[in-house]
């Protein structure tokens, strides 16, 4: 009995030994990062190649010898994009290894969560491209760091974009723009500014939200063939956005009136449908899909190569593997700056990070040195602007691959000023926090 | 040896009715009691308390709640996370709508909230058994996840659908650290246990454990099905609902309605099963089991892993976890019906004539 179970379990594990990914990889006096990631669940087939472009990253500047000699030590942490296993695996994983430089977690709820922990723990939480937008005030969110892009500023550049196609912000009085929304905290995240920007602008807001995991979308797209809106735009995420568009062929809604935000719009979310979802759009947080950047070669020369790459080599390049490059490149770049401020080659703390986080201040010589050239414009942090640039562009599905289709956008700094002051001014109220005076910020 | 029973007689019916008849084992309860509040805050680190016994506490409290309803009186329920959501929120619109609510009435006026709810949706328990009122009983838990995303009045109007709670105060004492946060779960574990297994030694007990048993034969003795099974789910649902207010105030402090979702009804349903059916303690068992199982399994696969010289994902693990639940189940259901309590029962009586056989 005891033989038959032991070779049950070696055959499990052998049969599992395709997912190698290793959890854990430490040292002394490493700068130590938790990764709360998901690999399974209806949104493991997004989860999957962020995180492995995370890995990678790390990896990379590993085998680059580090920050000024420190190397970077990690654990990963599966919490299912669900809130209360993302708030397990942090308290789990924080006080590891000399405790987390920072945390990343990959969703807006458990980010929700943490933005009520982090700052007692004092462990920045960095957010690029997710979480809640108006964190990008730094002076209420101490904490809270949504690097490159939120969602206020991704709906106002797709307003932007609709604006220039249409031919003007006058254009757009009468028309009807569809927003389809994964029903959870990420997806209602762009109602605020696009009711603010109807209001400035005379269209229709229609709010379709889609339960999740977001398979049941029928109905919905019933609903937008019958009211035929001018434009559709999609925040779904896993699943929910390969269904968005099989939905929208089956009901003949022209894919080129498609725009989705970042995370809708990558290779597993249109490979599965092709030729379907060609004319589909999204937006492009800075980057798409870069195979042939100057990164995307190191990594495969000195990560791949040795064979360590993380997940599959085709993989590399996609557009989440980038994102999570790129979130993986910020935090290094944080730990970088503090280290310029506090002693190099030293352990940086929490707060630390935060420094190094709030006065980040990535030139385009600096990104093209470490091979984002053409890839990422420039990223200079502020106590009061968390987010650190606002460029976006769109991209095209074009049956094989993604091809950018505009110039840069900025999102338009006088529409979502007051939206983010506003917002988190009545957070502070809320939880009787203080706004961090610029003296504050310096320390 | 160490039921040594020789020379303790009762001399009232009160000592030989009481909840530990034998002296060692009211004194083994006290004990563990008394380490419980004073020993362990002293002995484990903050992420022992955080992340394993605060949601311990909490769900062995939920767990309790769907045993009433599961265990003793036999109406299966796929709604439990549905009766936890509505605590939670009643909660929450009790301590931020009436102002100077303190936080202990409030999760409690939640959890008679989620008992009105429980009896509104207990209906179809007085038409349908088994299967067909485990259906209905889904029903609730999906309205319930449809009206919190939907009705914005239950989340005061909050654009993100997300809630918090901060500063919970108890009469002067603001509980924020986490042994704050232990001592309050704990002392209302305690109290509600007690509560419970008073309630299911009486009257109303002994009703729901003859509708569990038989339910035909119940009524024609005179046992008003409608009252002994509605009370079941008023009971059920307020100690589920005061679990709810617990988790999302005490140990999430931030929440939307994903938290009380399916998987969360799934996951107290699997505990009540593998814990023991109609055992107050078996509610403890499937709790500790069912938050243990997968930290467990995190730190054991990686390690079995090295002695073949393979990484285990995080991935395998998640998967592995659910193959050895699902496993568990079927073995439970099949080996053992009555779970880890009538095990540990066994034991028991096994100890109290130990070591003699028989």
């Amino acid at each position: 009995m005891k033989l038959r179970n032991l070779a049950g379990v070696a055959a499990a594990i052998g049969l599992s030994a395709a997912l190698t990914a290793p959890t854990a990889y430490a040292a002394a006096a490493d700068q130590f990062f938790p990764l709360l990631v998901y690999r399974t669940g209806a949104y493991a087939p997004n989860g999957v190649p962020w995180a492995n472009g995370f890995l990678d990253y790390m990896k990379l500047v590993n085998a680059r010898g580090g920050v000024n000699g420190v190397k970077l030590s990690w654990e990963e942490c599966e919490t299912g994009y669900a809130t209360d296993r993302g708030v397990e695996c942090y308290e789990r994983l924080k006080g590891k290894q000399g405790g987390a430089t920072a945390v990343q977690p990959l969703s807006t709820g458990i980010t929700f969560a943490l933005t009520e922990k982090a700052p007692v723990d004092k462990i920045p939480v960095i957010t690029a491209g997710y979480g809640r937008s108006e964190s990008q005030n730094g002076a209420v969110f101490g904490w809270n760091f949504p690097l490159i892009g939120t969602y206020w500023m991704g709906a106002d550049v797709l307003i932007q974009h609709i604006a220039k196609k249409e031919g003007g912000f006058d254009k757009l009085k009468g028309k009807k723009i569809a927003l389809v929304y994964h029903d959870s905290p990420y997806g209602k995240e762009p109602i605020a500014l696009l009711q603010d920007r109807a209001k400035m602008h005379g269209f229709e807001l229609e709010l379709l939200p889609v339960a999740h995991p977001g398979v049941e979308q029928k109905s919905t797209w019933l609903q937008i063939r019958q009211h035929k809106p001018d434009y559709v735009f999609l925040w779904g995420w896993g699943v929910m956005n390969s269904t968005a568009i099989k939905e929208a062929q089956a009901t003949g809604y022209p894919r080129e009136k498609m725009y989705g935000v970042w995370w809708s719009g990558a290779e597993p979310d249109v490979k599965d449908v092709g030729d379907g979802a060609k004319g589909y759009n999204a937006l492009a947080m800075q980057h798409g899909a870069e195979p042939n950047s100057a990164v995307v070669k190191e990594v495969l020369a000195k990560v791949f190569a040795k064979g360590q790459g993380t997940g599959p080599k085709e993989d590399v390049g996609e557009v989440l593997y980038m994102r999570g490059l790129i979130s993986a490149m910020l935090s290094v770049e944080g730990v970088r700056t503090a280290q310029e401020h506090f002693g190099k080659g030293k352990h940086i703390t929490g707060e630390q990070m935060r420094w190094g986080l709030e006065h980040l201040d990535l030139d385009q010589k600096r990104l093209d040195a470490l091979g984002f050239a053409g890839v990422m414009r420039p990223v200079k942090t502020s106590c009061l602007d968390h987010m650190g640039s606002a460029w976006a562009r769109i991209q095209t599905w074009d049956g094989k691959k993604w091809h950018f289709t505009s110039d840069w956008y900025q999102g338009d700094e006088k529409v979502l000023r007051p939206l983010v002051m506003t917002v988190s001014a009545k957070y502070a109220q809320e939880k009787h926090i203080t706004p961090r005076t610029p003296e504050d910020c310096k320390k | 040896m160490f039921y040594r029973e020789n020379g303790q007689f009762k001399t009232t019916y009160q000592s030989d009715q009481q909840i530990f008849a034998i002296p060692q084992d009211r004194w083994a309860i006290l004990a563990i009691v008394v380490f419980a509040f004073i020993g362990v805050p002293l002995l484990v680190d903050v992420y022992l308390l955080r992340a394993i016994l605060i949601p311990f506490l909490i769900l062995s409290l939920a767990a309790l709640g769907v045993n009433i309803l599961v265990g003793y009186c036999g109406q299966i329920t796929l709604g439990a996370g549905a009766s936890m959501a509505v605590g939670a929120y009643a909660a929450y619109n009790f301590l931020i709508r009436v102002s100077g609510m303190p936080a202990l009435a409030a999760i409690l006026l939640g959890g008679l909230v989620a008992a009105a709810a429980g009896i509104v949706f207990g209906a179809p328990s007085l038409r349908v058994r088994g299967l067909y009122l485990a259906v209905a009983t889904l029903a609730a838990q999906f309205f319930w996840d449809w009206a919190f995303l939907r009705v914005k009045w239950f989340t005061n109007d909050s654009s993100s659908g997300s809630v918090s709670v901060a500063d919970i105060n108890l009469m002067g004492w603001t509980i924020s650290t986490p042994t704050d946060k232990y001592l309050f779960c704990l002392g209302i574990l305690v109290a509600f246990s007690l509560a419970a297994k008073n309630l299911v030694r009486g009257s109303i007990g002994r009703q729901w454990m003859a509708i569990r048993d038989m339910d035909v034969a119940a009524t024609v003795i005179g046992i008003r099905p409608m009252y002994a099974k509605l009370s079941a789910f008023a009971v059920s649902s307020f100690y589920l609902g005061v679990a709810g207010a617990l988790w999302g105030f005490i140990h999430l402090g931030s929440w939307e309605p994903a938290a009380f979702s399916i998987d969360r009804s799934f996951q107290l349903l699997f505990m009540v099963i593998i814990g023991g059916m109609g055992a107050i303690s078996g509610s403890f068992f499937g709790a500790a089991f069912i938050v243990i199982l997968p930290i467990f399994l995190n730190q054991l696969l990686p390690w079995i892993g090295t002695w073949f010289g393979l990484d285990i994902s995080v991935a395998l693990v998640e998967h592995v976890q659910l193959m050895v639940f699902g496993g568990l189940i079927v073995f439970f259901l099949i080996v053992e019906p009555h779970g880890i309590a009538r095990l540990w029962s066994t034991g028991r009586e096994k100890l109290r004539l130990w070591p003699f056989p028989h």
